[in-house]
C-alpha cells in the first residue's frame, strides 16, 4: 500500500465533511475490494474515511411495501436478516453467497453497489427488483445507477445511505461461479411484480450488469423456467476470458436465467 | 519387520507430536523469525518477458526514505559470485551436453521472463523497501518473447538462451528405437493420443521467504529459509555461488509451510540476500508476496506428448511410443533438466509387461519462470500418458478398461522394464480388485442411469499408477546424470537417563517426521514415544543430508535412523554385558528389556543408557563410554509404490460443471508407519491431482509472455467444495530394498489422479476430446460433441 | 498492555508518510494500544508489533484465509481490515483460543482427525471452523461444511480430514456448551 491518511467518520454528515475536506479521499465500507487493491498498489487515494463507525448507515427495515437495507449492513447481516428472509429471500440467499464467511463479515451492501464491480452480485438484484439508491443527496433509481463497468451515478462527495427494495412477487439469483475467483462468472436475477418481469445480469456483459428485454418479456407473458427456453444472451455483448469466452457465458445466461426462475 | 503391535509404534495412528505448537499458533515459519536490527528487502522484477536492459537508475530509489541499498547484477558480477545452475547433467541422443545457458542470480544485461530478478533493495521496513523498489528506474528495451512451448523450436523464434539454437535445451531418448518400430509395424491396432500436462503453479500455502544474515565476529553467514533441504541450499552456496566455506555458513529450515517440490531449489532471492547481508552489516529479512510466487517459483508440468500404444490381436500392448515436448522455462532451475528426463521416461511401463518402448524428449526454453520438479516431478506426466494411453486402448478394441489393464499386468517380480527400471515388488491384480469391490463397479450402470433421469451424465476412470520413489542409490542416479548422491543420513543420541534425539538429514514440511521418526524408535528401543525428539532442518545440528522430496524420507530417511539404531543396539549390548557380567553374546534385546540366558537380571533402556554414560562397569580400555551413533543409508534401488485409484464424476452438460462424486483409492505403500499420516498424504496428492485435471492452469500469453494466471484471481485453486472425500484401502506387498518394507506414500495422489479424472470425463462425455484442466467451459464444449471413439489410427 | 518502544514501522511513517494513527483494541483479552501507520492492517499489527505470528499471510487477494481471526466473536480477514478499523474491537487469534491451559475442542479435533500437515493454514482453518460452529451449530454435515470452508485453503491435505475435524470439533463445542448449561 501506498501511504494514506486515516480519517474516522463518526456520523454521516461527519463523513460527508471529511470527504469533502481531502481532494483524493474515499470512502472505506468493509474493505473488501478497497483494501486489496490498495495493496496490489493499484489504487492510491491519499485519503480514506472510514464508515465503520457510522450507526446511521446501518440496519435492516421493512418500510411500507419497502425493504431498506442501511449501506453499511454487511452481507452476512442481510443473509441472515429475518425481515430480508421474510420479504425477499432470495435477496438474503444471495447476500449469504457473495464472496465466503469472512468476506460476508465485513464486506458491505452500499461498497458493493458503489463500487459496480461487473461479476459483484447485488449490482444484478437491485437491477432486478428495481431498487432505489439513497445517497447523502437524493435517490437513483437502480436503472439509473448502474453505468457501466465500476462506473456509477454517483458524485464527488456523494454517499450511499440505504437501498430500498419493492418487496417483489417472486426474486430468484442464480450464479455460476468463476471456478478461481469465486465471482459470478454469469448471475442471473429475475424478479416478477404486480405487473412486469424483470431480469437482470451481472459478470458476463462487456459494459456490467444489464437488463435482458427479451427474457423479461417471455416471463411477462408466462413466468416459468420454460419460457425462456431458446433465449440466451448475445455473445458479442459478452465478456471473453480464460475462464468462460463469449459463447459460453452467452449461454449461462440462459442456463442460470431458467435456473432462477425454476427456483423462485 | 513386524509390527508389535505397540499404540505407538509403526503401523498405529500415532497423533502428531508436531501438532501442539501448530494449532495453538506457535508454529515458527521462516516469517515469524526477526533478528535485531533486520533490514528488509524487495526485488525490481522484469515486467516484460523478453528485453535487453539498457540502463539502471538506482538515484532516486537510494533517495527514498529508508532505502539502505540496492543492488544489480553488476555488483554481483563485480564480485565473483556463481550464478544459479542445474545440477543434473542431461545429453543428447548425438552425446552432446545440454545447454545449460546462462542463469545469473540477478539479470545481467537481459531479462527472461516476467517476474526476472533485476535488483534488490534493502531498507529499513517492508513498504520502503517497495516505494525504493518502484523507484529504482529500469530502461527495457523489449525483444519478441517465445512463449508458445509448441512452436518455440521453430527457426526464427525469439532465443532465449545464446547457447541454446531452436531454444533446444536437450533433445534426448531413451529405450530400444528398432524394437519399437518392428512391433509397430506388426500391431493389429495402434491407438495414437494427443496429450497436454498442464502447466502448474505449486502454491505452498507458506510463501518462500529468507533471513540472511553475518556475523563480522566470526566471519560466518547464517541463513533462516523455507527449504526442504537445507543442507544441499549450502553446499550450493558454498561450492557453486562461493558465499563462504561450509563451516561458515549455517542453513537453517525452520517450520516449513508445504513444499510439493517448489523448495528444494535454490533460488535468486535467498542467494542475493545471504550475499547482501556481508554487504549490508546487517540482517536481510525477505518474504514472497504470493504474487511473487506466482511470477517467480518454479512451476511445474508443462509437457505436449503424442503417444502411440501398440496391441495385438488379443488385447495385448506390444510396444509404446512417446514423444514429448517439455517446457523448462527461461533459465534451467536446480534439478530441472531430470524431470522430463529420468524422472519421466523410466516411469513409462506403468504396471504393464511392455515388451518394447522409445520414448523422445525436447527440453525447450521458452520466456517463462523456470519449471522444475512440483509433486510427483516426471511420474504424474508419465502415468497420465500411460493410463491415458491404456485407457482409450480399451476402449478402442472393445476391451473392458479394468480387464484390459488387467490382462496387461506384470505377474512376477523383480520384473525388468525396458526403460531401466527393475520392479521389486508389487500385487497390481490385488489392488485392481479391491478398488473394484470398494468402487461398487458392478453398480455403475444403475448409477449412470440414475444421474441419465436427472439430465447428467456419469463415468467411472481409472488409473493404475506406478512411481519410482525412495530416491535413490547414488551410484545409479551419478550414472545417470545427477550432481549429487541421494543417501541420507541419522544420528541417534542417546541421553544418560535414556530419552533420544534423533538427527535427521530428512526435512518434515507437514509429511510428520517427528511423529513417524520417533515411532520408528519408540518401537526398535522400547521406550515411550515422548521420550523421543526429531530434531532436523539446521546444518549446525544435523552434520549432512539430502532432504525431503520423491517421497524418500520414510525408505531412506528413515532406514538410516534404522541403520542408527541398529549401531546403538550392539553398543548398548556390550554395556549390558558388562553391566549383566554376562558375556556380550548372550544379551538379548527385546522391547525395551536387556537380559541374557546367563542371568535372572534384566535391565532397561534408560538404566543401560545411564551405565553408559556413568562407566563405571567397563574401563576406557574394553569400551568407549556413551551411547551415540550415527549412520548414512544410500539405497540399493527405487522403491515402487503402486495402486489404482478410480475417480466417478458427474457432469452437467448444461453447464460443464464436473462433480467427483466417488474417490477410491487402493495403494501399496509397502509397510505402513502411520496410516492416519499416510492416508493424509494420499488425500492432499489426490487434491493436487484433482487440481491439475479441473481446475489449475499457469496460462502465458503466447505474444507477450505475461502470466494470465497471476493470482488466486485466475488461477484456480482447488476449495474444499471442488473435492470429494476420499475412500482409501491399502493392498501390501513390503519393499525388499530396505529393512523397514516402505515403499513411500507422498506423491502417490498426484500421480494417480489426473489421469483417473480425465479417464470419467471422457467415459461420461462418450468421446476422448477433452484436455486439462477440464473446466466447465471445456467440458460444456466437449459435452457438445457427439459421442464417438477416436477412430483407430 | 501498552506498546511503549516504537517499531521501525512506526518511526518510518513518522519520517515519511503523514501522520500516525492511534489505535486501541483488546486481544486475546488484553487491552493493546499503539500508534500506527495508516496503512498498517490488523494482521500486521498482530505480527509485527504484538508479535502474534499464529496469524499468517499466504496471498495478497484477500483469497487464503490464513490470516483469519475473530472481530467481535466474527471470522474475518485481517490482511483485508485495517488496524485502525479496529479501534475498540476485540479481536481473537489462535494463540487466544486455549482457555486456562486447556485446548479449544476445535484444536483437539483438528490434532486428533489429522486436520492439518505443514500447519500453515491451520491457525487460520481453526478461527474459521469455530466461527462456522458459532454460526451454524453442533450438528454439520459435510456439505454444509465444504461450502462454509470457501474462503480458506489448504494445499496439503486435500481438506478431507479437516472436514472430520470441523465437524467433530463442532459437535464436541456443542456438548461442551451443553456441559456448561
Amino acid at each position: 500500500m501506498y501511504a494514506f491518511e486515516y480519517l474516522r467518520a463518526e456520523s454521516l454528515a461527519d463523513a460527508a465533511k471529511q470527504l469533502a475536506s481531502k481532494p483524493d479521499a474515499k470512502l472505506l465500507a468493509g474493505g473488501h475490494t478497497l483494501l486489496p487493491t490498495m495493496k496490489l498498489r493499484l489504487a492510491s487515494p491519499g485519503a480514506l474515511v472510514d464508515l465503520g463507525r457510522v450507526a446511521e448507515l446501518k440496519g435492516i427495515d421493512k418500510s411500507g411495501n419497502a425493504l431498506v437495507i442501511g449501506a453499511m449492513t454487511t452481507h452476512a447481516e442481510a443473509a441472515d436478516s429475518a425481515v430480508v428472509k421474510s420479504s425477499i429471500p432470495g435477496l438474503a440467499t444471495l447476500a449469504g453467497g457473495i464472496g465466503d464467511p469472512h468476506v460476508r463479515h465485513r464486506g458491505t451492501i452500499g461498497g458493493s453497489v458503489a463500487n459496480n464491480d461487473p461479476s459483484a452480485d447485488y449490482p444484478a438484484a437491485l437491477m432486478a427488483l428495481d431498487a432505489t439508491i439513497a445517497t447523502n443527496r437524493r435517490e437513483i433509481k437502480a436503472d439509473a445507477f448502474f453505468k457501466g463497468l465500476f462506473a456509477t451515478a454517483l458524485q464527488d462527495g456523494e454517499i450511499i445511505t440505504r437501498i430500498s427494495f419493492p418487496v417483489p412477487t417472486k426474486f430468484a439469483y442464480a450464479k455460476f461461479p468463476n471456478p478461481a475467483s469465486r465471482y459470478a462468472l454469469v448471475g442471473v436475477a429475475v424478479a416478477q411484480t404486480a405487473g412486469a418481469a424483470r431480469v437482470a445480469v451481472t459478470g458476463a456483459g462487456n459494459n456490467g450488469v444489464f437488463r435482458h428485454a427479451a427474457m423479461e418479456a417471455a416471463l411477462g407473458k408466462a413466468w416459468s423456467a420454460a419460457a425462456l427456453n431458446g433465449i440466451a444472451a448475445d455473445a458479442k455483448d459478452m465478456v471473453s476470458d480464460i475462464h468462460g469466452d463469449a459463447a459460453y457465458r452467452a449461454h449461462l445466461v440462459g442456463v442460470m436465467a431458467r435456473r432462477a426462475v425454476a427456483a423462485t | 519387520m513386524s509390527s508389535t503391535g505397540s499404540a505407538t509404534g509403526i503401523g498405529a495412528p500415532v497423533r502428531r507430536k508436531e501438532d501442539q505448537r501448530f494449532i495453538t499458533g506457535k508454529g515458527r515459519y521462516t516469517d515469524d523469525i526477526n533478528r535485531p536490527g533486520q533490514t528488509y528487502a524487495a526485488f525490481v522484477r522484469s515486467p516484460h518477458a523478453h528485453a535487453n536492459i539498457k540502463r539502471i537508475d538506482t538515484t532516486a530509489a537510494l533517495n527514498r526514505p529508508g532505502c539502505i541499498a540496492v543492488f544489480t547484477g553488476e555488483d554481483i558480477a563485480r564480485d565473483k559470485v556463481g550464478a544459479l545452475f542445474c545440477g543434473w547433467m542431461i545429453t543428447s541422443k548425438d552425446g552432446s551436453p545440454m545447454k545449460a545457458g546462462t542463469h545469473p542470480v540477478l539479470a545481467l544485461g537481459k531479462v527472461r521472463y516476467v517476474g526476472d530478478h533485476v535488483a534488490l533493495v534493502v531498507a529499513e521496513t517492508p513498504a520502503q523497501a517497495k516505494d525504493a523498489a518502484e523507484a529504482v528506474s529500469v530502461e527495457y528495451e523489449p525483444l519478441p518473447a517465445v512463449a508458445d512451448l509448441a512452436t518455440a523450436q521453430s527457426p526464427g523464434q525469439p532465443q532465449v538462451q545464446a547457447d541454446a539454437p531452436n531454444n533446444t535445451v536437450y533433445q534426448w531418448h531413451l529405450g530400444d528405437k528398432a524394437a519399437v518400430e518392428a512391433a509397430f509395424a506388426q500391431a493389429r491396432h495402434v491407438t495414437k493420443i494427443h496429450l497436454t500436462n498442464n502447466r502448474l503453479i505449486p502454491n505452498a500455502i507458506e510463501p518462500r521467504a529468507a533471513i540472511a544474515e553475518y556475523d563480522s565476529g566470526q566471519d560466518s553467514f547464517t541463513l533462516y529459509t523455507t527449504s526442504q533441504n537445507p543442507h544441499v541450499i549450502r553446499l550450493c552456496l558454498s561450492a557453486f555461488i562461493g558465499i563462504a566455506p561450509e563451516h561458515k555458513l549455517r542453513v537453517i529450515a525452520p517450520d516449513v509451510g508445504g513444499g510439493f517440490g517448489s523448495k528444494i531449489f535454490l533460488y535468486a532471492e535467498e542467494t542475493a540476500s545471504i550475499w547482501a547481508a556481508k554487504k549490508v552489516g546487517r540482517a536481510i529479512k525477505w518474504t514472497a508476496e504470493r504474487s511473487e510466487s506466482f511470477l517467480a517459483d518454479a512451476h511445474g508440468r508443462d509437457h505436449m506428448t503424442t503417444a502411440e500404444l501398440a496391441v495385438d490381436g488379443n488385447g495385448r500392448i506390444l510396444a509404446m511410443r512417446v514423444k514429448t515436448k517439455a517446457n523448462l522455462g527461461a533459465y534451467l532451475s536446480t534439478f530441472a533438466s531430470s524431470v522430463p528426463t529420468y524422472l519421466y521416461a523410466p516411469l513409462l511401463s506403468g504396471q504393464y509387461a511392455i515388451p518394447a518402448i522409445y520414448c523422445e524428449v525436447d527440453g525447450v526454453y521458452t520466456n517463462t519462470a523456470p519449471v522444475d520438479a512440483y509433486r510427483g516431478a516426471g511420474r504424474p506426466e508419465a502415468t497420465f500418458v500411460v493410463e491415458r494411453l491404456v485407457e482409450v486402448a480399451a476402449r478402442q478394441t472393445g476391451h473392458d478398461p479394468a480387464e484390459f489393464r488387467r490382462k496387461n499386468f506384470i505377474q512376477s517380480f523383480p520384473h525388468q522394464t525396458p526403460v531401466i527400471m527393475t520392479y521389486d515388488a508389487g500385487n497390481y491384480a490385488a489392488c485392481l480388485d479391491k478398488a473394484l469391490e470398494l468402487a461398487d463397479y458392478r453398480g455403475l450402470s444403475l448409477r449412470k442411469a440414475a444421474s441419465e433421469r436427472k439430465g447428467l451424465k456419469r463415468g467411472i476412470g481409472f488409473s493404475a499408477y506406478i512411481e519410482a520413489c525412495g530416491i535413490a542409490p547414488s551410484q545409479a542416479v551419478g550414472s545417470l546424470g545427477a550432481g549429487v548422491g541421494l543417501w541420507e543420513s541419522a544420528e541417534v543420541r542417546v541421553n544418560p537417563t535414556g530419552s533420544v534425539e534423533v538427527l535427521t538429514g530428512s526435512h518434515s514440511h507437514g509429511q510428520g517426521h517427528e511423529t513417524t521418526f520417533a515411532q520408528l524408535v519408540s518401537q526398535r528401543l522400547g521406550i515411550p514415544i515422548e521420550q523421543v525428539t526429531v530434531v532436523h532442518g539446521d546444518t549446525d545440528k544435523v552434520q549432512f543430508g539430502m532432504g525431503t522430496y520423491g517421497s524418500r524420507s520414510g525408505a531412506v530417511g528413515m532406514t538410516a535412523v534404522y541403520k542408527a539404531i541398529d549401531k546403538v543396539v550392539v553398543k548398548a549390548k556390550k554395556v549390558a554385558g558388562f553391566v549383566l557380567e554376562v558375556p556380550e553374546e548372550s544379551v538379548d534385546f527385546d522391547e525395551g528389556i536387556f537380559s541374557s540366558k546367563a542371568t535372572n537380571k534384566t535391565l532397561t533402556f534408560p538404566e543401560i543408557a545411564l551405565q553408559a554414560y556413568i562407566a563405571h562397569k567397563f574401563t576406557g580400555a574394553q569400551l568407549e563410554p556413551g551411547l551415540k551413533e550415527g549412520a548414512f543409508h544410500d539405497p540399493t534401488n527405487f522403491t515402487f509404490p503402486s495402486g489404482v485409484h478410480v475417480c466417478e464424476v458427474e457432469i452437467d452438460p448444461d453447464t460443464g460443471t464436473t462433480r467427483i462424486d466417488r474417490w477410491t483409492a487402493v495403494d501399496d505403500f509397502g509397510t505402513v508407519v502411520n496410516p492416519m499420516i499416510v492416508e493424509g498424504q494420499v488425500h492432499g496428492g489426490v487434491a493436487q491431482g484433482v487440481g491439475q485435471a479441473l481446475l489449475e492452469n499457469a496460462h502465458y500469453d503466447k505474444t507477450t509472455g505475461q502470466l494470465v494466471t497471476a493470482s488466486f484471481m485466475d488461477y484456480a485453486m482447488p476449495h474444499a467444495h471442488d473435492l470429494p472425500s476420499i475412500q482409501i484401502a491399502m493392498s501390501s506387498t513390503p519393499c525388499p530394498s530396505n529393512p523397514l518394507g516402505i515403499k513411500g506414500c507422498g506423491e502417490a495422489g498426484a500421480i494417480a489422479a489426473p489421469a483417473a479424472v480425465i479417464n470419467a470425463i471422457t467415459d461420461a462425455l462418450g468421446h476422448e476430446d477433452i484436455a486439462m484442466p477440464a473446466t466447465p467451459q471445456a467440458v460444456w464444449r466437449a459435452a457438445q460433441k457427439s459421442p464417438a471413439r477416436l477412430a483407430a489410427e | 498492555m501498552s506498546l511503549g518502544s516504537k517499531s521501525q514501522s512506526d518511526t518510518a511513517a513518522a519520517q515519511g508518510g503523514p501522520g500516525l494513527v492511534s489505535v486501541a483494541m483488546t486481544v486475546n483479552s488484553k487491552a493493546v494500544s499503539a500508534d500506527v501507520d495508516p496503512r498498517t492492517l490488523l494482521v500486521q499489527f498482530l505480527r509485527e508489533h504484538l508479535r502474534l505470528t499464529g496469524t499468517h499471510v499466504g496471498c495478497d487477494t484477500s483469497q487464503c484465509g490464513a490470516c483469519v481471526v475473530h472481530l467481535d466473536g466474527r471470522a474475518v480477514k485481517s490482511c483485508t481490515t485495517l488496524a485502525a478499523s479496529c479501534e475498540g474491537s476485540k479481536v481473537t487469534t489462535i494463540e487466544g483460543l486455549a482457555q486456562g491451559g486447556q485446548l479449544h475442542p476445535m484444536q483437539e479435533a483438528f490434532r486428533e482427525h489429522h486436520g492439518l500437515q505443514c500447519g500453515f493454514c491451520t491457525p487460520g482453518m481453526i478461527m474459521a471452523a469455530v466461527d462456522i460452529a458459532n454460526r451454524k451449530g453442533p450438528n454439520l454435515d459435510e456439505t454444509t461444511i465444504r461450502h462454509e470452508l470457501e474462503g480458506n485453503l489448504c494445499r496439503c491435505t486435500g481438506y478431507h480430514n479437516i472436514v472430520a475435524a470441523v465437524k467433530a470439533g463442532a459437535a464436541a463445542m456443542g456438548g461442551a456448551r451443553q456441559a456448561a448449561e
